[in-house]
């Protein structure tokens, strides 16, 4: 069964319609990513899915139970985590205090040690930096921070919003091994990306956005194959 | 200007001429004559001369700091033609007015003014006398500046209590005199200025301490000795004791009039906890604050008037009902508000807090809460039948409610709800998908925050006997939100810092008639220039500033 169906979302910002019935279904331990130019929704498909937007029409159902329920700070209790656009990392705090605020939805303490010891093991550079303010990492560390608080949630489903954007394309190597690892522990991964040749390299399946439709959407063999996607994201001639 | 690393001496003409700027202005608005009749210490300088002074002083004693790499004594020199420069303008003011009849313009070039400019030495002396005395005033604080840690602390020390000592003379005198008698009184003071020998006493033991004080503690690092933490313990026990101890002697040592001060300090104090809550914890811009304030003062106003308002509860009975409505007050502030962010929630609670004011005085509810004529005959609060009139009795209660406010401000802010504010106060979204309950979050910080400011303004109508609408203006919001910006926002011991200088220091001045607020504004800005920060800056305020230094190094 699909841990995560969505179901024909359409989604307005005042009047202006940003989704027109959008449909992604993932599969439990899978990768797919969501690709598109800027304005083609991806976003604010992830946004409907963590219920920071409401959608008019359409369901989203999270292993078997319909989101529309909950309200955006409950999500996280289900298993649903979430590494939002530009890191938002609280940069005033240190990074030992932001990972702790990750794992503020739980109570068990002895395995919130653990998963922190699964970060720190994921990003050793966070460990060296546990006392330090977040503010003055750089980006790919704030990214790593960001990504590490997601994971002290414990999440089953991680969604992930440009984890790529304003990095060196060095660190977006490493960035996207990282999104392997973590996959290959277990969490399943909604990733939204501009990046689409980077994306295809870790997703299992793709889907193609544009103004708010999907326009296409296979395994990433297959979408790497298309013509469209070749000429529009892959960047070949 | 003084972001520059090095000073040239054009940068010393500019500096000396503002310095000489500021000491005009001061000049030709009254002000240094103003205090030109009030003397510092007897027969030797008077308050005008100081603030006259003043400019070129922390001008020379500023731009030394950033000559000292090169050279010393270029340092010292340049403060001496700093000092000169600034008395220019001074001078050409003292030619015009000899020249002309400037008075006409400038009402208040008065031949006083005059004669404490030349030292009442005439035109053509008093002028070359001036430029002198400024050089050397410039001079000796550029001086100052070169000379090494060990002395120049212990003398800024001892001059900066002198210059207190002088400035609250007033005050000391009425409680000394009190105190000790008149005996002793008369060998500080000679009326209001210090007396010449005491103060030469006053500064050799103020400063010997401080120079003792930090060789010691030197020593004992040089040493390696590290306080055991026992004793660290000890001291820290000490320390408590004695505060409380201080706290609880306070009203003895005031006297009425400073304990009547320390009350209002108190108020503001109980009402900046409050705000320091919303704003320093949970980051919601709340300009209408002073809503809270009337609300718990109408309420114990009415709950407690002997008058034809009155439902005749006493000051205690009342009090739960003053916190709990004003409580609700808080939640119900809060309702519409929680899809603001920012600009848009500080203009809503704008609005609400003018809202609350004009029902009080509106003729529509003049029945229940008096209108504009507000509530009268409130009794003060009384213990077992005594009835607490006096400010020194009162201040105990205003002390039981600030130390209560602290107790749970200092457990709210390292508990589970204390890290909601903080995270959302970073950033609403983030906080939300950490699994942080928005409306919650910032419904119990409203209603924390409403509930000191309610206490606050129940003992207010306890402690005035009246209320009328006009007491809840705008202004007593924007005075707790600067309270807490200049004491450091976030920070617990900045709140009582702030409400003490912005509260406690304009009723010290009060000496200073119509130059008292200019003189509260210069410090103001002075202080929001040197200490953006706060004067007690909470721990992540400080860490996000040095952040920024540790940026800034990393980036060259």
């Amino acid at each position: 069964m699909a841990i995560l169906e969505v179901n024909n979302i359409h989604a307005y910002y005042g009047n202006i319609q940003a989704l027109r019935g959008i449909s992604v279904t993932v599969e439990e331990g899978e990768i797919v990513t969501l690709i598109g130019a800027n304005g083609a929704g991806k976003t604010t498909t992830l946004r409907a899915i963590s219920r920071l937007v409401n959608p008019r029409e359409g369901s989203i159902q999270f292993d078997g139970e319909d989101l529309s329920q909950f309200k955006a700070h409950e999500l996280v209790y289900k298993g649903v985590a979430m590494v939002p656009e530009g890191r938002g990392i609280f940069a005033k705090l240190t990074v030992g205090e932001n990972l702790d605020m990750g794992a503020f939805s739980r109570d068990d303490s002895a395995n919130i040690q653990e998963d922190l010891e699964r970060v720190f093991d994921l990003f050793p550079r966070l460990k060296e930096r546990r006392s330090q303010v977040a503010g003055t990492l750089s980006g790919g560390e704030q990214q790593m921070l960001a990504t590490g608080r997601a994971l002290m949630a414990n999440p089953r489903l991680l969604l992930m919003d440009e984890p790529s954007m304003g990095l060196a394309p060095v660190l977006v190597e490493s960035v996207f091994e990282t999104i392997q690892r973590i996959n290959k522990e277990g969490t399943t991964i909604l990733l939204v990306e501009q990046n689409a040749m980077m994306a295809f390299q870790v997703a299992n399946r793709g889907y193609v956005l544009q103004t708010g439709e999907i326009v296409l959407s296979d395994s990433v063999e297959n979408l790497r194959q298309n013509e469209m996607v070749q000429k529009a994201y892959l960047g070949v001639e | 200007m003084f972001k520059k690393q090095t000073i040239v001496i054009q940068d010393i003409i500019k500096l000396g001429l503002l310095a000489g700027l500021i000491s005009l202005s001061m000049s030709v608005i009254g002000f240094i004559a103003l205090l030109g009749e009030r003397e510092l210490i007897q027969n030797v300088i008077s308050m005008g001369h100081v603030f006259l002074l003043a400019p070129p002083i922390a001008l020379a004693y500023i731009s030394a700091e950033k000559v000292l790499s090169q050279s010393k004594v270029k340092a010292t020199l340049f403060g001496l033609l700093l000092g000169i420069i600034t008395a220019l303008p001074l001078v050409i003011l003292v030619i015009l007015a000899s020249s002309f009849d400037i008075r006409q313009f400038l009402v208040n070039v008065s031949p006083e003014l005059i004669e404490l400019l030349t030292f009442g030495q005439g035109i053509f002396l008093g002028s070359v006398i001036l430029l002198l005395v400024s050089g050397v005033a410039g001079l000796l604080a550029a001086g100052l500046r070169t000379l090494p840690d060990d002395f120049r602390e212990p003398i800024i020390t001892g001059l900066a209590w002198v210059f207190l000592f002088g400035l609250f003379s007033e005050i000391l005198l009425g409680r000394l005199r009190s105190i000790f008698g008149r005996g002793l009184t008369k060998l500080i003071f000679s009326g209001k200025a210090l007396n010449p020998l005491f103060t030469v006493f006053l500064f050799i033991v103020v400063a010997a301490l401080r120079y003792w004080s930090k060789r010691r503690r030197l020593q004992a690092e040089e040493r390696g000795e590290s306080i055991s933490p026992e004793r660290q313990q000890r001291y820290q026990r000490i320390r408590i004791v004695l505060g409380v101890v201080t706290l609880l002697l306070m009203p003895l040592i005031l006297g009425t009039y400073l304990s009547e001060v320390m009350n209002n300090v108190g108020l503001y104090i109980l009402m900046g906890l409050g705000l320091n809550i919303v704003v320093g914890f949970a980051g919601l811009l709340d300009l209408g604050y002073v809503a809270f304030f009337a609300i718990g003062a109408y309420i114990m106003g009415i709950l407690t008037s002997e008058g034809q308002l009155g439902l005749g509860f006493t000051f205690w009975t009342a009090l739960p009902f003053t916190v709990i409505g004003s409580t609700l007050f808080g939640i119900i502030l809060g309702i519409p508000v929680l899809r603001m962010r920012g600009d848009y929630l500080a203009i809503v609670t704008l609005g609400f807090g003018e809202i609350i004011r004009i029902l009080a005085l509106s003729d529509m509810l003049k029945p229940f809460i008096g209108g504009a004529q507000g509530v009268l005959q409130i009794p003060k609060p009384s213990i077992f039948g005594f009835d607490l009139v006096k400010p020194e009795y009162l201040y105990y209660i205003i002390l039981i409610g600030v130390l209560l406010a602290w107790f749970i401000s200092w457990r709210l802010r390292d508990s589970r709800l204390g890290r909601q504010w903080m995270a959302m106060r970073e950033d609403e979204d983030v906080a939300e998908a950490m699994g942080i309950n928005l409306v919650n979050t910032k419904l119990l910080a409203f209603a924390t925050g409403a509930a000191f400011s309610g206490l606050s303004g129940g003992i207010f109508a306890s402690k005035l006997t009246s209320i009328f609408p006009h007491s809840f203006n705008l202004i007593v919001s924007i005075n707790v939100l600067s309270l807490i910006i200049v004491g450091g926002i976030g920070s617990l011991p900045g709140v009582v810092v702030g409400a003490l200088i912005l509260v406690g220091l304009p009723e010290l001045l009060r000496e200073f008639a119509e130059h008292r607020m200019l003189m509260y504004g210069a410090l103001l800005i002075v202080m929001m220039l040197a200490r953006p920060e706060g004067f007690w800056p909470s721990e992540t305020i400080k860490r996000e500033l040095h952040a920024h230094e540790e940026l800034e190094m990393g980036s060259d």
